[in-house]
């Protein structure tokens, strides 16, 4: 398989990254392990969805929705795992399924390497994926949660400001195309 | 098989993958009382198959019952007439036992309330052959001590009296016989006049005269002058009032109904008697006793003024 190929379907020049061996499996490891105990010491950590983001990262890199969502079901489902009793298995890992493979389709059909468009997209992602956890939790489980407040809009910020800065930090395990 | 388009690959393995997410969380979540949330879904989504299978199942039952398999419907239908009728005869003689039951209460209690007048109940067996005469028969005769003249009566009022009595049965001469007839008066005013049959169902009180004030609805009651009956038991109730010369033409509806008469009470004695004023039936208000010249007296003597 080639490092990196050209999606030509269409007018834009948009390049598929291919990353080093284990780089995504330790990256999805350290993401899980941040999220799981760093908040036991500091609570406010816990504002951000580490693996969130990087299956926003992997799916806008990878650009492939059958990679991306497969990607996100399986962080989502360790997530739930590692998440307590409370949390039951498939909530998270039906929102990061969905999430990965809309990155994956978004990032496919769009020129993501700009911060800018990582800020947005993130934002929108967090927001999405919050949606769909809020929505999961009214229907499936019929569990009353508010659908948005101000704590979700600064940890959606803040979540997306730390992915700039998170996804510059993963381009380096990138293969050079 | 029909393939899938390749760009709807991953939509198709997406909606795979969260479908089967949801199933896991089905699978976790326990609803109060509802018990686990796959099976309530589980029951949700079989329960309305069910029910239009039981729907179905029961309407092509009916459909078959009701439209094609009745080769027995016939011979069920017979069986049910038949038992219909059973029961339907059973229902009347039930009604009939019941009835006669009421009746006999009625005699054993007016026969218990005038324990010292000697009389006995008997059974209405049979009544005249035309309609010359209006008689009954009944299954008690002189070996029972029935003899001629002697009253009979009903707990609702007097019936008539003996006109024969035979070993085992005798014949009883009713009111409405237009040659019957019996003393009495009116219960209120105590003016007193015979009463007698007219051969119809209404009685005739002949000799009351038009300045006697009479209404109607006034109860007429025995006088004790026949020499029969005891004063004061029920004769019936003034029913029409006619003014006549000299008499006033007076109709009495009998208090004792006399077409439909199945058993009876036979004053067994020839003496005046008296009975007690509280006889709930007879009602009687006072209890004078009549003549003792009553033994002598011919049934028509004794009636007919």
């Amino acid at each position: 398989m080639n490092d990196a190929f050209d999606l030509r379907s269409s007018e834009m020049h948009i390049e598929v990254h291919k990353f080093h061996t284990g780089a995504i499996l330790a990256a999805l490891i350290l993401a899980l392990f941040f999220q799981a105990f760093v908040p036991v010491y500091f609570p406010r950590v816990a504002i951000l969805d580490l693996p969130l983001l990087i299956t926003i990262y992997f799916g806008l890199s990878r650009r492939n929705p059958s990679t991306g969502l497969l990607l996100g079901m399986a962080i989502g489902l360790v997530q739930d795992s590692l998440s307590g009793p409370t949390v039951p298995l498939g909530l998270y890992g039906i929102a990061k399924t969905v999430i990965g493979y809309l990155a994956s389709s978004i990032g496919a059909r769009l020129d993501t390497e700009h911060p800018a468009a990582r800020f947005a997209l993130t934002a929108l992602f967090f927001g999405l994926h919050q949606g769909i956890i809020v929505l999961t939790r009214r229907i499936l489980l019929a569990q009353p949660e508010p659908w948005f407040n101000v704590h979700l809009a600064i940890a959606a910020g803040i979540n997306a400001i730390v992915a700039v800065f998170l996804f510059l930090l993963l381009d380096r395990l990138r293969k050079p195309s | 098989m029909v393939g899938i388009p390749s760009r709807h690959k991953s939509l198709v393995l997406l909606a795979g993958v969260v479908v089967l997410q949801v199933l896991l969380l089905a699978v976790q979540i326990r609803r109060d009382s509802q018990g686990r949330l796959i099976r309530v879904w589980t029951v949700g989504a079989v329960s309305p198959f069910e029910r239009a299978g039981v729907y179905g199942v029961g309407r092509i039952r009916g459909t078959w019952n009701h439209y094609f398999a009745l080769q027995n419907t016939s011979r069920d239908n017979e069986q049910l007439r038949r038992e219909n009728d059973t029961l339907k005869m059973q229902i009347a003689q039930l009604q009939s036992k019941a009835a006669e039951a009421d009746r006999l209460a009625l005699l054993l209690n007016f026969h218990k309330s005038h324990e010292d007048v000697p009389m006995i109940g008997a059974r209405v067996i049979g009544a005249s052959a035309g309609t010359a005469s209006q008689t009954i028969d009944l299954d008690r005769g002189e070996r029972d001590g029935i003899r001629r003249n002697m009253g009979v009566i009903t707990p609702d009022g007097v019936v008539g009296k003996v006109v024969e009595a035979y070993q085992g049965t005798s014949q009883v001469l009713l009111l409405t016989d237009k040659d019957s007839g019996v003393g009495a008066m009116l219960a209120d005013s105590r003016i007193q006049s015979p009463v007698g049959g007219t051969g119809e169902p209404l009685l005739t009180m002949k000799y009351v005269a038009n300045d006697d004030t009479v209404n109607i609805g006034q109860r007429v009651v025995t006088s004790g002058m026949d020499r029969i009956f005891p004063r004061d038991l029920p004769v019936g109730t003034v029913a029409e009032i006619k003014s006549g010369n000299p008499f006033k033409m007076i109709r009495v509806r009998p208090a004792a109904n006399l077409e439909r008469l199945e058993e009876v009470i036979v004053l067994l004695t020839l003496r005046p008697l008296e009975l007690k004023k509280e006889s709930a039936p007879a009602n009687p208000q006072s209890a004078a006793a009549p003549s003792p010249a009553a033994n002598a007296a011919g049934p028509s003597q004794a009636a007919k003024p």
